[in-house]
């Protein structure tokens, strides 16, 4: 065991915390935030993972083509799509809670499932 | 290069706990607009620029505009529910406090 | 929801409306009272916080014990994962070391026969768009169907014999006039952002970026433009028609583009997009095509999502 892998540490910090406003906080903006902050925690990790010290980004410069000029480009190839498909479910997740606030006046998730109730009975 | 990642990283997990731990929802949305650009400079520091050009146009740009317009339209329906009971405006802001356990 | 899919023409407005405002659903009548006409019921005040006067406190008390219940496994979970996640990332291999596992001889062949194989530059851009091309398009897919679901969930369509309460019409459509501030900085930096996220395109086989980054960053473009520049300018070279041609064909041209390179030439068997001379702007084969095509429905879908946010249309 060792303290060194900064990078994953800090990533798995955020996505406990991320993961934690999720099951914990009552406000659906909140959990949005911390939906997000999950995901950036992934895509930190999986960087992280790709890099090499000393390599420089994966673009082919002057012809060098040894494995051992470059950080491992799948990570970032995984994480380019993954960044931008996570704006549109934040955006998703966005109207829905607008949608949510305009019918029962509220971000509380427990009190819309408190309206909500009443409204079935 | 390490130390800036370090001090990087560490605003990265100030933000989150920043982001739990405020009420105010605008608060909560500006500090996730600093983690982002955060994001962006650990990105080049990984050698990913890519990543850092996408993360500091999505993260800093259109995640936080979208939240900020949000925001903007549950206090609109806010006003408009409140004048139609006849009562005062809301105090500036009141909609975006949110309301934690 | 099933009503709106058989809708067509102006007849659709009316029943969109319908469903929205007068709904037989009980959700559907929620939905609609938020945004007309004087409430049923009365609404709760947003930060009231205890909902009043539960009738029974025998069933108060339970539900304060579910929830206290429900936050004290919840803790558990988070720390408990937290737990195991920390231990294991503190016994991964070493940070920034070359013989990690993840370093093996898949990216090892992507580096060293990628600009051969197709002809881009920018190992990552060769991958997303040759290599895994098919993936790319799913995830070209996942942002259309999104912007199709916030359509489908924010879009008013004031229909002829409707208006929206003035309040809320209002609402949607105040802007700030004439701001001169913001109306001086946005003609200087538009131009620019359109201009770099375009290079960040037409250079995603040459430098860093591509379709994902340069289509945001356009996208910021248009969404500053509007903001300073009010709705009825930019109404004038992008309305929903635009959003909807533009991402249709491009997604069209992708899937096309790809089904051919994929029938003819896959796996480097020779095709009429050869990769040309590594490093030309007219190289590495569809990558560039592909990736102004990305381009166009990242670049469309974001302001889409702005508009529709902002005002309830795109």
């Amino acid at each position: 065991m060792s303290l060194t892998n900064l990078e994953e540490l800090t990533a798995i910090a955020l996505f406990g915390i991320g993961f934690t406003l999720l099951l914990l906080d009552r406000n659906l903006i909140k959990k949005i935030l911390g939906f997000s902050m999950t995901d950036s925690g992934i895509y930190l990790f999986l960087a992280a993972r790709g890099y090499v010290a000393g390599r420089t980004a994966p673009i082919v410069t002057e012809g060098v083509q040894a494995v051992e000029a470059y950080v491992n480009p799948i990570p970032a190839g995984l994480v380019l799509t993954g960044i931008v498909v996570s704006v549109a479910s934040t955006a998703v997740m966005l109207a829905l809670t607008f949608r949510l606030y305009r019918s029962y006046h509220t971000l509380n998730l427990d009190e819309i499932t408190n309206l909500a109730g009443k409204e079935a009975d | 290069m390490q130390p800036l990642m370090i001090l990087m990283l560490i605003l990265i997990l100030a933000c989150g706990l920043c982001v739990a731990l405020t009420r105010n929802l605008l608060v909560a949305a500006v500090v996730f607009m600093a983690q982002s650009l955060a994001m962006s400079v650990v990105w080049i520091l990984l050698q990913s620029p890519d990543l850092a050009i996408t993360q500091a146009a999505v993260g800093a740009g259109i995640d936080s505009l979208l939240l900020f317009v949000t925001l903007r339209r549950i206090h609109a329906v806010d006003a408009a529910a409140q004048q139609e009971e006849g009562q005062a405006a809301p105090e500036e802001g009141g909609a975006l406090h949110g309301e934690n356990p | 929801m099933a009503r709106i899919r058989d809708d067509t023409g102006l007849n659709a407005r009316q029943r969109f409306l319908r469903w929205l405002l007068e709904g037989d659903d009980a959700l559907d009548q929620a939905l609609a009272d938020g945004l007309d006409a004087p409430p049923p019921r009365p609404l709760p005040s947003p930060r009231a916080v205890p909902v009043p006067a539960a009738p029974d406190p025998g069933q108060r008390r339970r539900e304060r014990a579910s929830r206290w219940l429900y936050v004290c496994i919840a803790l558990l979970l988070c720390v408990g994962i937290m737990g195991i996640l920390l231990r294991t990332a503190a016994d991964l291999p070493a940070f920034g070391r070359a013989d990690n596992p993840t370093n093996n001889e898949v990216p090892a062949r992507y580096i060293e026969k990628g600009l051969q194989e197709t002809g881009a530059v920018n190992i990552v851009a060769g991958m997303i768009l040759d290599y895994r091309a098919f993936d790319t398009l799913g995830e070209s897919n996942v942002l259309f169907v999104a912007a199709c679901t916030v359509v489908i969930l924010l879009r008013l369509q004031q229909g002829d014999g409707h208006r929206l309460p003035r309040s809320v019409a209002e609402e949607l459509t105040w802007e700030p006039r004439h701001d001169v501030i913001l109306q001086t900085m946005a003609s200087l930096l538009v131009p620019l952002a359109l201009m770099f996220g375009l290079y960040v395109v037409l250079n995603g086989h040459l430098s860093p970026g591509g379709g994902f980054s340069g289509g945001t960053v356009m996208g910021a473009a248009l969404i500053l433009y509007l903001a300073a520049f009010g709705f009825e300018k930019a109404e004038r070279f992008f309305t929903f028609r635009t959003f909807r041609a533009v991402s249709v064909c491009a997604l069209g041209f992708y899937a096309l583009a790809k089904a051919y390179s994929f029938f003819t030439g896959a796996n480097g068997l020779p095709s009429v997009f050869t990769p040309g001379t590594p490093g030309a702007l007219f190289s590495a084969g569809l990558i560039p095509y592909l990736n102004i095509a990305v381009g166009l429905v990242v670049a469309c879908t974001m302001y889409a999502f702005f508009t529709l946010f902002r005002k309830g249309d795109v």
